[in-house]
């Protein structure tokens, strides 16, 4: 490397490191997002709604991200037809941690909002994906597991049918038409995802930008 | 730049949002059609074109409506009390409800079936069974009354029933639960159904001219649940269809343990020939049983209640050729058959489809002893395929049951999927589909049932209505709802609530019954040993404690209408006789205090009401039906007094009278 090239490296270093900051919009948003992740907590996340000719107003069942909700015992009577199990709120695991991760992704968002490293928030991006990608996948393994695994005695018993919701629209599944959405805190949660990927878009095309004009 | 760039932002979301929001399914909204309103409407003062005779489930009673309208006429009291209209509280009727284990105030009346001559309804009787203590009603359709009520012995739940022969030559009632036969040895662990429980069916002879019931012989059967049956007509006339489930003799929830079998059975049974065997001798005489027979007089206006200790039982274990199974798939509900006879049509309840079963092709089944390797304690199994015309593939959920029109058509009720299927017999194609609100049981096509349907309208029986009408409280109407179905699609017209619970129905031609209805009961053919002659009759008579008012009731008077003389420890007897000889002339009667219900007299009966003074004093009575202008002044007063007061027997209406 000789001297010249040296000084150019040099001096696009100290570039870099004065582009490391991010703009005031981006703090605002990642704090701003902290704080919408803490309401994510209380909030119901997801709903899936079941429609039946005989239950015309539908009944609704809401994932918190520490119980369920809705009309969950109606929903147990009638899905004891089928031989589907009966869901208690004890038996996920992912209903005691599931409040501190959401509490430690907004606390991130706020801490990454008040350093306001660029960097920080790419790392902040990834694992926000991250979440997403293993919540939907374990949420898509719970439903596929009370949709298929049915009581062999069970009255209703229709060769080659199982039960599994969608994981997101609708699906008919014998007389009631299954409807799967998320819910206030899914949407917040969607939409703190989608302003965090704005940051990041920004901020990357800030940097490649000034990055371009220093060189 | 930074702004639109933004603003893009929040309108992909906003567009992602909305159109998750938008793709939310729809409920089954309501399809009326657009000038149902002139098609039902009846205008003031004009009559429905058909009766139908509404069965009241838990009311225990049967209504009767107007079709096309859905207007209610009348509810006739057949197994519980009613004591608007006095049933089981007057002297006269209390018999009517006797059992062998004495009074029943309630039960549950479930089907509905029309006296048939020919494979047609003939407008003389409707038929009704009781599915809790087993019984069978016979309701004249002159008087809207019941006039019969047998109880079946051997009997545990009479829910198959009661359905008749082609000429009602036999009302069939056969058990929902099996049960030991009556007698001492019922006394059994419950976990031995397999050895001790029996299923038994009954038939139940019907007199051509009176429609008078006699237990004529009864079959017993493996124990079964036997739920609803068709007798065959046409083609197959001199067979019978029975539905039955829990082939896995189960005899705890039933719920899982008998709905495990894939098939359970639609039992075919040669009636003719078990009627010959009968007649042969070839029965043994049961003299164990306890069941009574209530038959009412029209002309002495009262009851009698008798109670029969013998019945005729044919084992199907002892005969070869009376009865054969049929497999039908998951839990069978409907079997029913169409009218040629021909096809006999099996609605499992879990079942995914519908089969049809050919009566030509059974009989060469049983011919070819084209036979299952197993039999079915004792009964030959006829191969599935061997009677199978054809299925109805994916019909819809939770088929029920299956009426018919004129043209070859077929009606099925899903439970489950809440809607009517209309499906060709032959073919087996599903021609259309509408959605009931909410789950229907029982459908009835008027005629349906026969060898001629009348067509043109269908009604379905809903379990459920939620948000059908104005909110009631927890406790909602079951309701009815009429279809045209004269065109292709079916049409719905017409939503109304019904009584109780309705199972099934029969429609008959209004102009098939409304001549013969009678109007008032002629006077002079009253037979009723209480009855007063005429006002100058009127008089009040002791025989120790028993106190007997011969009263008269007409336009605006009760005779007598001052009583004196009764003592405390009385039981006093109002015989009171209607002498009205007008159309629409009812008189009642109520008693203060009386722990019973008011008299409904009609034009030229005799109705008695007994009552038993609790204490001294005055007690006002009074014509209870707004009869007349004066109807206000139509009361009375009786006198109770202390035991063995001396204040005389007396009574008189107007002019004061001395002791008689």
């Amino acid at each position: 490397m000789n001297r010249g090239q040296q000084n150019r490296s040099q001096q696009k270093q100290n570039n870099v490191k004065n582009y490391q900051k991010i703009s005031k919009l981006s703090r605002a948003i990642l704090l701003l997002g902290g704080i919408a992740l803490f309401a994510v907590i209380v909030l119901p996340i997801w709903r899936i709604e079941l429609i039946a000719p005989q239950y015309p107003e539908g009944l609704e069942m809401h994932i918190y991200s520490y119980k369920l909700g809705g009309q969950v015992e109606i929903i147990n009577g009638l899905n004891h037809y089928i031989g589907m199990q009966v869901l208690h709120a004890d038996d996920f695991i992912e209903f005691t941690v599931l409040p501190y991760i959401i509490g430690v992704y907004g606390f991130f968002f706020i801490v990454v909002g008040l350093l306001a490293r660029r960097k920080f928030v790419y790392i902040l991006m990834g694992a926000f994906i991250l979440f997403g990608i293993v919540s939907m996948v374990d949420f898509y393994r719970w439903l596929y597991e009370y949709g298929h695994n049915l009581d062999p005695n069970a009255p209703i018993i229709v060769p080659g049918m199982a039960y599994q919701p969608p994981l997101i629209g609708s699906k008919q599944l014998l007389n009631f038409l299954a409807f799967s959405i998320p819910d206030t805190g899914g949407w917040i949660f969607i939409g703190v995802g989608l302003l965090l990927a704005y940051c990041t878009g920004k901020e990357f095309l800030l940097h490649k930008k000034l990055k371009n004009s220093t060189t | 730049m930074n702004l639109r760039l933004n603003l893009m932002w929040i309108m992909a979301l906003a567009v992602v949002t909305t159109s998750f929001h938008a793709c939310r399914p729809k409920g089954a909204g309501s399809t009326v059609t657009g000038d149902a309103a002139q098609r039902t409407y009846i205008p003031p003062g004009q009559y429905d074109e058909l009766y139908t005779f509404v069965s009241g489930g838990f009311s225990g009673q049967m209504s009767v409506y107007g079709l096309p309208s859905g207007r209610l006429f009348r509810v006739i009291p057949v197994f519980s009390v009613d004591p608007e209209k006095g049933w089981g509280f007057s002297e006269e009727t209390k018999p009517m409800l006797e059992t062998s284990h004495g009074f029943v105030p309630w039960d549950d009346l479930h089907h509905i079936e029309s006296s048939f001559t020919d494979g047609m309804p003939d407008g003389k009787w409707m038929f009704a069974n009781s599915n809790n203590t087993p019984r069978l009603a016979r309701i004249n359709l002159q008087t809207f009354r019941t006039d019969e009520i047998i109880e079946i012995p051997n009997t545990g739940g009479n829910h198959c029933s009661p359905f008749t022969t082609e000429n009602s030559e036999y009302v069939i009632a056969a058990t929902r639960f099996s049960v030991p036969p009556d007698g001492p040895g019922g006394d059994v662990p419950i976990s031995s159904y397999k050895e001790n429980f029996k299923g038994h069916i009954s038939f139940v002879s019907v007199d051509k001219e009176t429609g008078e019931f006699d237990i004529a012989f009864q079959l017993k059967t493996p124990g079964l649940n036997f739920d609803l049956s068709s007798a065959g007509k046409g083609v197959s006339n001199g067979w019978l269809f029975i539905s039955c489930y829990n082939s896995e003799q189960a005899h705890t929830l039933l719920e899982v343990n008998a709905s495990k079998n894939d098939k359970d059975f639609i039992m075919a049974i040669n009636w003719k020939k078990a009627e010959e065997y009968f007649k042969a001798g070839r029965g043994t005489k049961q003299t164990n049983v306890r069941y009574a027979h209530n038959k009412w007089d029209e002309h002495t206006h009262a009851a009698t209640s008798e109670i029969k200790t013998e019945v005729t039982v044919l084992d199907l274990a002892d005969f070869e050729d009376l009865a054969y199974l049929i497999p039908c798939p998951k839990s069978p509900h409907g079997a029913d058959v169409n009218p040629t006879g021909e096809y006999i049509v099996g609605s499992g309840k879990l079942a995914a489809l519908v089969p049809v079963f050919s009566f030509e092709k059974l009989q060469k089944a049983i011919a070819d002893k084209d036979f299952e390797g197993e039999r079915y304690d004792g009964i030959p199994v006829v191969k599935y395929e061997s009677a199978l015309h054809g299925e109805v593939q994916k019909p819809g959920l939770g088929p029920l049951h299956t009426e018919f029109d004129e043209k070859g058509n077929a009606y099925t009720s899903f439970f489950v999927s809440s809607e009517v299927v209309k499906w060709n017999v032959k073919t087996l194609e599903i021609i259309d589909r509408q959605p009931t609100y909410y789950s229907v049981g029982h459908l009835m096509v008027a005629g349906g049932n026969s060898k001629k349907p009348y067509g043109k309208y269908l009604v379905a029986f809903n379990k459920i209505t939620k948000d059908r009408f104005l909110p009631t409280g927890p406790e909602l109407c079951h309701s009815a709802q009429l279809f045209d179905i004269s065109g292709e699609k079916m049409e719905l017209l017409l939503d109304f609530p019904t009584i109780g619970e309705p199972h099934y129905a029969q429609t008959i031609p209004a102009d098939m019954l409304m001549e013969k209805s009678v109007k008032i009961y002629d006077i002079n053919a009253n037979n009723h040993p209480h009855k007063t002659n005429g006002e100058g009759d009127a008089r009040v008579e002791r025989d120790g404690n028993i106190v007997r008012v011969y009263m008269t009731a007409i336009r605006s008077h009760l005779t007598p209408d001052v009583i004196e003389g009764i003592q405390l420890g009385d039981e006093v007897h109002f015989h009171v006789t209607n002498i009205e000889q007008d159309w629409d002339m009812p008189h009642g009667f109520a008693i203060k205090g009386a722990r019973n219900s008011e008299l409904l007299v009609m034009p030229g009966e005799t109705t008695t009401l007994k009552w038993v003074p609790d204490r001294t004093g005055i007690f006002p009575f009074y014509c209870t039906d707004f009869c007349s202008a004066l109807h206000q002044e139509m009361s009375g007063y009786v006198r109770v007094s202390p035991k063995g007061s001396n204040v005389p027997l007396m009574s008189y209406t107007g002019e004061p009278r001395t002791a008689e």
